[in-house]
């Protein structure tokens, strides 16, 4: 399979058509507008839909009608935008239906900034929109990932009839990388025919299909709430992705970090190891489910003095951090949040006054 | 010249939570019965709004989805998008079309998007308690306008409609009053027609309908 | 062919709308209260009916139908 030189934003589209996704509605906003840019030419090629919408919100609910119809379907905006589609996402997961956001991160809050940032990642996490919900989040640390990540996300939306959500950032959107659209990660849709609104012709059925989120009885709307609650305790079981990096030495310091950031994290890695100090990463893939275990173990290995979380933000995913080393070592956090992102000569001058 | 009445095969047997006399009841069974009509029962997806008629997925016999609100032309225009075989229609209230979704409607008109909307217009917020809508009439009393509405220029709900219609060329907006029998007969055919014109020419419809007239008392 | 008024009492919500529109004036309201509490309508004036479907059509809960029966 040759790989081809692209743009992240762009790679994310045609990664959403080989995955066999034909729909998708968006709104413009810096930096992810290629997508749709790339997307408005390729779906007419590919019989698919692919329509702007005219507001974040409207959007989000024009994905909801799609997934409650039983069509694969995505979209993608950038922090401002995700904000705004937040309550659809809180229906979305309440009505069960597949689908696929992705947030191309931007500085926040507010206005904020155009450059890449980490700052949502208590928004994707810990629920941007209402109530008791969780979205399945991946966290790229580039195209290739990206690519992936977005692929899976598909699959992941049908098993657990929950949106997904892809964060990737400015920087990820923007550069342009070799990449490949492995065809082992395209999965044919599932058969939606109890639950969707696909017509009752269609599944030649004559019970008709209800898509909905209200539950005025408090015993259905506690049920509904378990019935997610068993979702998420399964993704927690079965879909948390993370990787180690040069953890398999006596390692002083764990980095925690993802996406970008991890990616400089890994050159200061390697560049502290050539003055002789072990440091090791662990770099979650998924944000929810978070990779509690493996925090706490990376943590309590008995050369590592300090875990430290390095993030393009003010500090949020240290809490989970923390959260999970359980107190066994002292937890720092170091983050820039406007758009530089540290380099490496930082990182190490952080790492080094650890020790 | 008696005739025949029966429940619309549409319209399922559930008693409606309505207040009794509310013309929701009157409009769903026009609505189904223009679905009898055009036999197409078994490809409608209907969209209920947040407001009294919420519950309407509870009241017809379709695939049905529900909305948040205000936002039901924009979870049209998904399905219809994506499934332009099925057939589409919301059915909202004037606090969920004209205020909070106002965005909403323009644009799926503008787009010409194919699906019909039911457009009831009673003045006020229902559901929630009688609160002042933007088609409260300038001094109609509502729960937050207790000396009336207090609208400058007097918001007139028949106007709406219009202008939208002057959005786009292709929305058909006739009134129709659920409070009369003629009313209601004079509209009978043509509501069937307009699913029919969207069915055709892909009209992006709009059908309103005014409140009752409470009853004069037996 | 004969029709027969069927009113559906446990349906009915008692709104009136059709006591109203009546234009034979058949129906009343009963002081029988029906299981959710309201007051349905019934026939007073049988004989008088026409089978005009004008209080179906006005009826929002569809309560009241005319079937065709075969003739006696």
């Amino acid at each position: 399979m040759a790989k081809v030189l692209m743009k992240g934003n762009e790679a994310i589209g045609e990664a959403a058509i080989r995955a066999g996704c034909k729909n998708y509605f968006a709104y413009p906003i810096t930096p992810q507008s290629e997508v749709a840019e790339y997307l408005s030419k390729r779906l007419p090629e590919e019989g698919g839909v692919f329509l702007q919408g005219e507001s974040e919100v409207a959007v989000g609910y024009m994905i909801f009608g799609a997934a409650g119809a039983g069509e694969r379907v995505m979209t993608t905006s950038s922090s401002p935008g995700i904000s705004l589609m937040s309550e659809a996402l809180s229906y979305i997961a309440a009505a069960q239906c597949p689908a696929v956001f992705v947030n191309i991160m931007r500085g926040g809050p507010g206005l904020g900034g155009i450059l890449p940032s980490q700052g949502d990642y208590f928004q994707a996490t810990k629920g941007g929109g209402h109530g008791d919900y969780h979205l399945l989040v991946l966290a790229p640390d580039g195209v290739q990932e990206a690519v992936e990540m977005t692929m899976q996300a598909f699959t992941l939306a049908e098993k657990y009839r929950n949106p997904v959500m892809i964060m990737g950032d400015g920087l990820i959107g923007q550069m342009m990388e070799p990449v490949e659209f492995p065809d082992g990660l395209k999965t044919e849709p599932t058969n939606k025919d109890d639950w969707a609104t696909n017509g009752m012709a269609h599944r030649n059925s004559k019970k008709r299909n209800l898509v909905k989120s209200l539950f005025l009885d408090p015993t259905a709307l506690n049920d509904n709430n378990l019935a997610l609650k068993a979702k998420y305790a399964q993704m927690k079981k079965e879909e948390v992705q993370y990787e180690l990096v040069n953890a398999d030495t006596d390692y002083q310091v764990l980095i925690t970090s993802y996406g970008t950031m991890s990616r400089v994290c890994r050159t200061a890695i390697d560049m502290l190891k050539e003055e002789g100090i072990e440091v090791a990463m662990l770099r979650p893939k998924t944000l929810f489910p978070f990779p509690e275990k493996a925090v706490f173990d990376a943590s309590g290995k008995e050369s590592c003095q300090a875990v430290i979380s390095i993030e393009m933000s003010m500090g949020q995913m240290v809490e989970d951090v923390e959260r999970c080393v359980k107190g066994r070592r002292p937890v720092e956090f170091y983050g820039e949040c406007g758009g530089d992102i540290p380099s490496p000569e930082k990182i190490i001058e952080i790492i080094k006054a650890l020790l | 010249m008696a005739k025949a009445f029966s429940r619309p095969k549409a319209l399922s047997t559930t008693h409606t939570h309505y207040c009794p006399g509310c013309t929701h009841g009157i409009v769903h069974r026009l609505v189904a019965e223009a679905i009898d009509d055009l036999g197409i029962q078994e490809k409608t997806v209907g969209i209920a709004p947040v407001g009294c008629a919420v519950l309407a997925y509870n009241y017809f016999d379709c695939d049905f989805q529900e909305a948040a609100h205000g936002r039901a032309p924009a979870m049209a225009t998904g399905i219809k998008r994506v499934r332009p075989d099925l057939m589409v229609f919301t059915y909202q209230g004037d606090g969920d079309l004209a205020s909070i979704g106002m965005g909403e409607i323009i644009h799926a008109a503008n787009r010409g998007e194919k699906f019909t909307t039911i457009f009831i217009n009673n003045a006020i917020y229902g559901m929630t308690g009688g609160q002042m809508a933007p088609t409260t009439m300038p001094g109609q009393r509502a729960t937050t306008a207790p000396l009336g509405g207090t609208r400058p220029r007097p918001a007139c709900p028949s106007a709406w409609p219009t202008c939208w219609a002057n959005w786009s060329p292709r929305i058909c907006h006739p009134p129709g009053r659920a409070q009369t029998p003629a009313g209601q007969q004079g509209q009978k055919k043509p509501l069937s027609r307009r699913f029919n014109i969207k069915w055709k020419t892909g009209a992006s419809v709009l059908w309103k309908w005014f409140p009752p007239v409470p009853p004069t008392g037996a | 062919m004969a029709f027969q008024h069927i009113i559906d009492d446990e349906r009915c919500k008692g709104c009136g709308l059709c006591v109203q529109f009546c234009p034979k004036h058949v129906l009343e309201i009963t002081d029988k209260v029906n299981a959710k509490g309201h007051f349905p309508v019934f026939q007073a004036r049988p004989d008088d009916c026409i089978k005009c479907g004008i209080c179906c059509t006005m009826c929002p809960d569809v309560a009241i139908t005319i079937v065709e029966t075969q003739d006696a």
